[in-house]
């Protein structure tokens, strides 16, 4: 369903901070599956999840999306495709500070030009799937790090996305969210969504929902399982 | 030169214009010499990037162009009672040769980038940016017409200095005087009447051929350029005549007064329009054999066309309104 | 596809929370922008406010002045040039006009004395303009004392102020009986101070005025549209200087827009990367950057042009006074007609919307570039 060939990724190209995140990696990801992308951090795990999911371009080597190529694709055209392809869980969680938490998951919509009041009723039965929803009208700064997180799930599943894609989504959680978490992922995975994890935490990788483990570092892949 | 504050203003609305219209130049060069949509490299994200910033100003430039155009004439108008034999816009206009170059010129650069921006909406449907090279000719086209227009407004008032003599409307449009634009009226109104509806019918009949079966896209365009011209003359030669409810009175600025409500804006607002969604049209013709714009670009087409198209119905209903309704009769004299 | 219209009120709802919740950024900007907005647009409403003031009040004036020169200078003028004009074909009417000025040395000031066409008030009284009024503390039924030529005192009783919508011309205005004026200045009885036309066609004043030239070649000739174009200059001539003095405050006020646009603080760049982040396109960013400089605009632009035609209009622009009116001893106490029409919306808004939207421009672009997987290093 994804395939990246030969993969590059050179950040300051040409500058004396020159740097390679990505060296020649070439991967497969199956579709309703759950693969985790294994290794320390600077290993280039992230860099891969930004390329994967269309938020960066190659510097050589192609990748292609469903038998379609999208390297080449002007950024109009992949942030469509990424809005509806894909959604994201962040390290960070990144919600917007000083709107409530509905319009935060509500935002990814936004450029879709929906009507408001359906965007609506759609973030809330999100919210409620994860049951959050008595917490929609608080401001985001109020909530605590699970609920947050459960929050960033929702937004990730706004559009409808097949494939979900995830970095260190267990990094700001303590064991027994991170295994409710990985519960969610698994849901989603049932979901028949695709969905894709970096992170170097036992939790994640030695997880049942887990179908695939590929090791990264230095830009490299080592695979097993 | 007057001090006018509107004349103040339109000066800095030129300057800013034209050195929005420039920065876009500059880098659209930089764009038609690197442009290279398959290779992906960062110069190339550098370059797409840069494309949305001059979409933008070309936009606001639109904008700008034509409320500059109507200001430009509204001043005129205003500045008339400084000159001798000046009765409104039309003589301030005549007082220097930089006048009415400059109108024409504000006419035709709104004209070009309405255009343009009709190019830039085709462009950024298709998936590989087909029209960029062309549309950044275009704006190299554009850069120059824009900048000699500041420089004749700029011109015009500044060698505008009051008690001029100049002809005001009454003698410049009225039969007897011996210059290009009196020639219109000494036309028989009845053969630019025919001449009018002959036009405007068929201009429709083409338009509505090319909606339905999307062929003679080039005729429809080329209608609607001749239709442009054939409108303005009819203006002058008829249509403000009945507005005016005189028979000598062919001014076409005057219809913007409040006396006749203001109705030569929505008189020219519609003409305006409808032309350059024609002008648009054919524009895109050339480019439906691309391969990425073979899906979307006969749709925007048939848009443009019915825009155009109840522009262009819309304009001539409210030109016939007077001829009507009024109590006017022009034939007879 | 998408809907365009839901489009943009979503991002205009997202554009205008986001105004609201950097209040303190804003509130500075919208300040500065209202002010010069403010600034602006008084001096716009004024000057054309007495334009179109002076234009009403010529209306009521002779379209043709004929005066007597001598070395040069303007003299009496004998009335039996007026047999020679009333034979021009085109002249409707003459007549002959006295006027003159009279100093006061009680107040300092310069008084203009008229004999109106139809001087209803009788012999020894006169009427006076409310500037007068006011100053000499003089009202009806006073008397007010004048020296004529000869040194005589004469005593003029006052039988009625002027009350004229137009305080402009009628401020410093005593009109006078014909025999008394004559008393006062000792103008001879067949002159006149000079001779006012009235013509059937109006396009006909230049041929006549041409015509009087060559019979009469010892007067000039005066068209009432000759003055309205002088005053017209002088008023244009004085607003436009305004604007352009008040430019410097107008650049001022640019940077400081083009400053805050590109200052975005951590927490703006954050934000708009996140929403890159989640599948906002560029040209989204752009469009909700828009929308805020929209807001931002608009409402500066109405407050500032609200709060200029409430200086104006109802304050007789007090912040203006001295620069726009000259200097005189008599102050006419004169509100300003409301006039507002489009062209001077218009102006106001190339001078001070467009500026700041092309101030902003680039910053806004350049804001909505960030790269989406900002948010990820």
């Amino acid at each position: 369903m994804i395939e990246l060939v030969n993969i590059r990724k050179v950040f300051n190209m040409g500058k004396p901070n020159e740097f390679t995140a990505i060296n020649g990696i070439s991967m497969q990801i199956d579709s309703g599956k759950m693969t985790v992308l294994k290794g320390p951090s600077g290993s280039g795990k992230t860099t891969l999840l930004s390329l994967i999911g269309c938020m960066a371009r190659p510097t050589s080597g192609r990748i292609h999306l469903m038998d379609r190529e999208i390297t080449s694709l002007p950024e109009r055209f992949l942030t469509e495709i990424r809005r509806k392809t894909f959604g994201f869980i962040f390290q960070q969680f990144n919600l917007i500070k000083g709107i409530t938490v509905l319009e935060n998951v509500m935002l990814p919509a936004y450029p879709g030009g929906e009507k408001y009041s359906l965007l609506k009723k759609r973030a809330m039965h999100l919210l409620d799937i994860f049951d959050i929803s008595r917490k929609a009208r608080d401001r985001v700064e109020w909530l605590s790090g699970g609920e947050a997180q459960r929050v960033t799930i929702a937004r990730a599943l706004m559009n409808n996305p097949f494939i979900v894609i995830a970095d260190e989504p267990t990094s700001h959680l303590d064991t027994k969210l991170s295994r409710e978490l990985m519960g969610i992922m698994g849901r989603l995975k049932e979901d028949n969504r695709t969905v894709l994890i970096a992170s170097h935490d036992p939790v994640v990788y030695e997880s049942d929902a887990v179908d695939r483990v590929i090791r990264i570092a230095d830009g490299k892949i080592e695979e097993h399982r | 030169m007057i001090f006018h504050p509107s004349i103040i203003a339109l000066y800095v609305a030129s300057l800013l214009v034209s050195f929005m219209i420039s920065y876009s130049a500059y880098y659209g060069i930089q764009i038609l010499r690197k442009w290279d949509i398959e290779s992906g490299s960062e110069l190339q994200l550098v370059l797409e990037r840069r494309t949305y910033l001059i979409s933008t100003i070309l936009t606001y430039l639109f904008v700008f162009q034509l409320i500059s155009l109507f200001l430009y004439i509204y001043t005129a108008e205003q500045l008339h009672v400084l000159f001798v034999g000046a009765m409104c816009a039309a003589g301030t206009l005549y007082v220097n040769t930089c006048g009415y170059p400059a109108l024409i010129l504000k006419m035709v650069t709104f004209l070009l980038a309405g255009l343009w921006l009709i190019l830039n909406y085709a462009d950024n449907k298709a998936y590989d940016y087909p029209l960029t090279k062309r549309k950044y000719l275009l704006l190299l086209i554009i850069t120059p017409l824009l900048l000699t227009e500041t420089a004749l407004q700029t011109a015009f008032f500044l060698r505008l200095r009051p008690d001029l003599i100049t002809s005001c409307c009454g003698t410049l449009f009225s039969t007897g005087s011996k210059n290009v634009i009196s020639e219109v009226f000494s036309l028989p109104s009845m053969q630019v009447k025919i001449a009018f509806y002959l036009c405007m019918a068929s201009t429709v009949a083409s338009g509505i051929h090319f909606y339905r079966k999307g062929k003679g896209g080039y005729l429809f365009s080329s209608m609607s350029i001749i239709m442009f011209f054939v409108s303005i003359i009819a203006t002058i030669s008829f249509i403000s005549l009945y507005f005016y409810e005189l028979p000598t009175h062919h001014c076409p600025f005057c219809l913007l007064q409040k006396e006749y409500g203001y109705i030569g804006y929505l008189l020219y607002l519609t003409l305006f329009g409808s032309t350059v969604f024609g002008i648009g049209t054919g524009a895109l013709m050339p480019f439906r054999n691309v391969k990425s714009l073979t899906t979307i670009l006969p749709s925007i087409q048939r848009r443009l066309t019915l825009l155009s198209l109840i522009l262009l119905v819309i304009f001539s209903a409210i030109a016939t309104y007077p001829m009507v309704f009024y109590d006017f009769t022009l034939e007879g004299y | 596809m998408r809907n365009s219209i839901e489009h943009q009120k979503n991002i205009i709802d997202f554009a205008l929370s986001s105004l609201l919740r950097r209040k303190g950024k804003n509130a500075g900007l919208l300040f500065v922008y209202t002010l010069v907005v403010f600034a602006l647009a008084s001096v716009v409403f004024f000057t054309h406010s007495i334009r179109k003031e002076a234009s009403i009040i010529l209306e009521g004036t002779p379209e043709m002045i004929v005066q007597k020169i001598v070395a040069g200078r303007h003299d009496l003028i004998p009335l039996i040039y007026m047999d020679r004009i009333e034979k021009i074909r085109g002249v409707s009417s003459v007549k002959g006009r006295l006027w003159g000025y009279y100093y006061d040395p009680v107040v300092g000031a310069n008084y203009t004395l008229i004999v109106p066409e139809n001087f209803r008030s009788g012999e020894g009284n006169i009427v006076i303009g409310e500037g007068i009024s006011r100053t000499r503390l003089a009202f009806e039924g006073d008397t007010l004392e004048f020296r004529a030529y000869s040194g005589k005192i004469i005593n003029l009783k006052i039988k009625n102020i002027i009350s004229s919508e137009s305080e402009l011309l009628s401020s410093d205005l005593i009109m006078v009986s014909e025999n008394d004026f004559r008393r006062l200045f000792g103008t001879p009885v067949d002159y006149a101070v000079d001779l006012t036309l009235n013509v059937r066609n109006p396009r006909e004043l230049s041929t006549i005025a041409l015509k009087i030239s060559e019979i009469l070649p010892d007067t000039r000739i005066i068209l009432r549209d000759e003055i309205l174009r002088t005053y017209d200059s002088v008023f244009n001539w004085r607003g436009g200087i305004l604007i352009v003095i008040l430019s410097g405050a107008l650049l001022a006020f640019i940077i400081f827009a083009w400053d805050k646009a590109s200052g975005l603080s951590l927490d703006e760049r954050r934000e708009i990367g996140i929403l890159k982040a989640i599948g906002w396109e560029t040209s989204d960013i752009i469009l909700m950057k828009f929308w805020e400089g929209i807001g931002i605009s608009l409402t500066s632009f109405f407050s500032g042009i609200m709060l200029a035609y409430i200086h104006v209009f109802f304050t007789s622009a007090s912040l203006f006074e001295p620069v726009l009116k000259g200097w005189s001893v008599l102050y006419p106490q004169f509100k300003p007609i409301p006039f507002i029409d489009a062209s001077q919306i218009a102006t106001l808004f190339f001078l001070t919307v467009v500026p700041y939207t092309v101030a902003t421009v680039i910053p806004s672009w350049r804001a909505a570039t960030i790269d989406p997987d900002s948010v990820m290093r």
